[in-house]
C-alpha cells in the first residue's frame, strides 16, 4: 500500500461513510414520515371535531346564527356553479393556447413572451388575481360581485395549469402520427383535432382536474371579489318552466362558497362554530384529494397504457 | 370534350372546397392564437389595474412615507401609510416556512431520488402531491386550531394569533412544492454522473451532496425561488393564523398581518369603491406582485440556464 494505510483502514474509513448513509436515509425516511403524518393529524383532527356534524341536515340548510342547525347548501350550490364558469372559461382558452404554443406557434420573439408568461402567471400570488378581478370584473366591466366574476378570476388563475397540461400531453406524442397525417393530406386543424387530441384526452383531462381542484380550494381571491360570508338563498335555477327554458340570471347572483364558508366559521370565537368549519373542511378535503387522487390514478393509467 | 369539361368541375369544385377549408384553417389558427395572446392579456391586465389605482394612491401618499413610515393604519381616523409593518410580517411568516420547507423538501427530495428504493418512491410522490392539494384555508383552521394550542403547552406566553405557527404550518405545506421540484431536478442529472462517482469508490450520500446536487443546482435553485415566492404570497394561512394587526415586528411569538392578509381583510369589509382604504389594497398588491416578480424572473433564468448544461 503506497498511501500507507492497511487494508484494515481503508475498510473502517468506508464502513465509517456507509454509517453516514445510513444516518441520512433515516433522516429522510423521518422528513417524509413528518410531512405525512402532519397531513394525518390534520385529517384526524377534522375527523374528530367535524364528523358528528355531518348530516343530511348539514347539507341541506343555509348558514345560520345557530352552529347547530347551519349548513352548507348555499356554500356548496355556489361552489358548484362557480366551478361550472371556471370550467367553461378555462378549458377552452387553455387548450387552445396549449395547441397553439405547440403546433402552431412560429419560434420568434412574440412566442418567447409568451411563454415566458405563462410561466409567470403560474407564480403570481392567487391574491393578485382576486385583485385583478375586483378591478377589472367587478367595477370596470360591471359583472358586480357575482358567480360570473368569481368563475372568471379562477380560470384566469388556473389557465396556466391547463395550458402546461395541454403542452405537455401533446409534446409527448411521436412526430411520426403528425407526419402520417400530413401524408395523406390532413390539414393542420384536421391532424389537431383527429389525432393529437384524442391521444393527448387523457394528459389534458388530469391538467384540467388538477386545476379545478385548486380552484375549488381557492379561497383568497373569491375573497377580494366581495363575495359574502352569509348567503341564506341559493342564486335564481338555471332552469326555466318556459322557454328559452335557460336562464342565465344565475350568474349575475351574489353566492358564496365553500372555502369562504368554512374562514368565516374558523373566525368565529364560538367553540361551536369551529365544529362547523371542521366539517366544512372534511368535506373540502374529501372533495379535493378525490380530485387529486382521480387525476394522480388517470396519470398513472396512461403511463402504463400508452407505449409509443 | 365532355371529360375536359367533367374534369374542369371537379378541378373547379376542389378549388372552392379548398378555398373554404383554407378560410376555416385560418379561423381556427386565430382563435388559437388569440387564446395563447390571452396570457399576455391577462399580465398587461394586472399591471395596469394595480399601477392605476396605485398612481391614484400615491397622489395622496408620497412614496416616502410609503415606504419609511412604521405604522400602517389606512382605515384609523389617524392614517399611516407605512408599508414596513406588512412587509416585516410577510419576511417573518416567509421565513419559518421556509426554514421549515426548504431543508426538508431537500432532504425528502434527495431520499425519494437517490436513496429510496422504486416502491416507497412510487407510493410517496403521489402522497406529496396530494398533500398539496389540501386547500390552504383548510391548513389555516389546523395552524389556528392545532398547531397553536400544541406550541402553546411548550411557550405558554404565546397568543392565539402568532406568526410562528402559520408560518410552520405554510412551510409543511410548500414542502410538497419544493421536494418534487428538487427531485426532478435531481432525476434529470445523467445516471454516468453517478456511475462515474461510485466507481471511484463513493457511498451513495457522498454521491448525492458532492455529485448530483451540484449537478443539478439550477434546478434546485429554481424550486427553491418557487418556494419562496409560494411563501411571500400565501394568504389563508396567515389571514386566520396570524392575526390581522398590521405590527412593526421580526418576532415570531407576535401577531402580525402580512400583505396577504391586510388585503383579505380590507375586503371583508364594506369599503366604498374608489376610496383611498380601496385603494390601499392596490397599492399593497403592487408592492406584493413586484416581489414575486423579481423571484419568479430569477428563477426562470436558472431554469433556463439549468436547461443548457446537458
Amino acid at each position: 500500500m503506497r498511501s500507507g494505510k492497511s487494508l484494515e483502514e481503508i475498510r473502517r474509513i468506508i464502513s465509517l461513510h456507509k454509517r453516514w448513509d445510513l444516518i441520512f436515509m433515516i433522516t429522510g425516511i423521518i422528513a417524509l414520515m413528518i410531512a405525512i403524518m402532519t397531513f394525518v393529524a390534520l385529517f384526524a383532527h377534522m375527523l374528530i371535531d367535524g364528523l358528528p356534524r355531518l348530516s343530511w341536515e348539514f347539507f341541506t340548510s343555509f348558514p345560520s346564527r345557530r352552529p347547530e342547525s347551519a349548513g352548507i347548501l348555499s356554500a356548496w350550490v355556489g361552489t358548484t356553479l362557480v366551478m361550472l364558469v371556471t370550467a367553461v372559461a378555462a378549458v377552452p382558452l387553455g387548450i387552445g393556447s396549449g395547441i397553439y404554443l405547440e403546433e402552431y406557434a412560429p419560434r420568434n420573439l412574440l412566442t418567447e413572451i409568451i411563454e415566458i408568461n405563462v410561466t409567470n402567471l403560474a407564480g403570481v400570488p392567487s391574491i393578485i388575481y382576486g385583485l385583478l378581478a375586483l378591478g377589472l370584473f367587478v367595477y370596470q366591466l360591471g359583472f358586480g360581485q357575482s358567480i360570473l366574476a368569481a368563475g372568471l378570476a379562477l380560470a384566469l388563475l388556473i389557465l396556466p395549469v391547463v395550458i402546461v397540461a395541454t403542452r405537455e400531453a401533446i409534446r409527448s406524442i411521436p412526430i411520426t402520427i403528425r407526419e402520417g397525417a400530413y401524408a395523406l393530406g390532413a390539414t393542420k386543424w384536421q391532424t389537431v383535432s383527429d389525432h393529437l387530441l384524442p391521444y393527448s384526452a387523457a394528459g389534458i383531462l388530469t391538467g384540467i382536474i388538477i386545476g379545478l381542484a385548486r380552484a375549488i380550494g381557492e379561497t383568497a381571491p373569491i375573497i377580494t371579489i366581495g363575495a359574502l360570508t352569509f348567503i341564506a338563498f341559493l342564486p335564481p335555477s338555471p332552469v326555466k318552466n318556459e322557454f328559452p327554458f335557460i336562464s342565465f340570471e344565475w350568474l349575475t347572483a351574489p353566492f358564496t362558497v365553500m372555502p369562504i364558508q368554512m374562514f368565516n366559521w374558523v373566525s368565529r370565537p364560538e367553540e361551536a362554530f369551529q365544529l362547523n368549519a371542521a366539517a366544512a373542511g372534511l368535506v373540502l378535503v374529501i372533495m379535493t384529494l378525490a380530485m387529486n387522487g382521480l387525476a394522480i390514478y388517470l396519470r398513472y393509467r396512461m403511463r402504463k397504457n400508452i407505449k409509443w | 370534350m365532355a371529360e375536359e369539361s367533367q374534369n374542369k368541375l371537379v378541378y373547379a369544385g376542389k378549388l372552392g372546397y379548398s378555398f373554404r377549408r383554407h378560410l376555416h384553417e385560418r379561423f381556427i389558427e386565430t382563435f388559437l392564437f388569440l387564446s395563447a395572446i390571452l396570457s399576455v392579456a391577462i399580465m398587461l391586465a394586472i399591471i395596469v389595474m394595480l399601477v392605476k389605482e396605485s398612481v391614484v394612491f400615491f397622489r395622496q401618499v408620497s412614496i416616502w412615507d410609503f415606504l419609511t413610515d412604521t405604522q400602517w393604519t389606512p382605515l384609523f381616523d389617524d392614517a399611516h401609510y407605512g408599508i414596513l409593518p406588512l412587509i416585516s410580517g410577510t419576511i417573518v411568516s416567509s421565513l419559518i416556512a421556509l426554514l421549515v420547507a426548504l431543508p426538508m423538501g431537500t432532504i425528502i427530495a434527495i431520499y425519494l431520488s437517490e436513496f429510496a428504493p422504486f416502491s416507497v418512491r412510487e407510493i410517496a410522490k403521489p402522497s406529496l402531491e396530494l398533500l398539496g392539494g389540501v386547500p390552504t384555508v383548510v391548513y389555516g383552521y389546523f395552524a389556528l386550531l392545532f398547531v397553536t394550542p400544541l406550541l402553546q403547552i411548550i411557550f405558554p406566553e404565546l397568543p392565539g394569533f402568532n406568526l410562528l405557527s402559520a408560518g410552520l404550518v405554510m412551510g409543511i405545506m410548500i414542502i410538497p412544492y419544493v421536494s418534487s421540484m428538487t427531485e426532478d431536478a435531481m432525476r434529470a442529472v445523467p445516471m454516468n454522473l453517478r456511475e462515474g462517482s461510485y466507481a471511484m469508490g463513493a457511498t451513495r450520500f457522498q454521491t448525492s451532496i458532492r455529485v448530483v446536487m451540484p449537478a443539478a443546482f439550477s434546478g434546485i435553485a429554481a424550486a427553491y425561488i418557487l418556494g419562496i415566492s409560494r411563501a411571500v404570497g400565501e394568504t389563508m394561512v396567515v389571514a386566520i393564523a396570524a392575526g390581522m394587526q398590521p405590527n412593526l415586528t421580526w418576532n415570531p411569538m407576535e401577531p402580525a398581518a402580512t400583505i396577504t392578509a391586510y388585503i383579505v381583510q380590507v375586503s371583508l369589509g364594506d369599503l366604498p369603491h374608489g376610496s383611498i382604504g380601496y385603494q390601499t389594497i392596490f397599492a399593497a398588491g403592487l408592492t406584493l406582485l413586484l416581489i414575486t416578480l423579481v423571484f419568479n424572473i430569477i428563477g426562470h433564468l436558472l431554469r433556463k440556464r439549468y436547461r443548457e448544461i446537458y
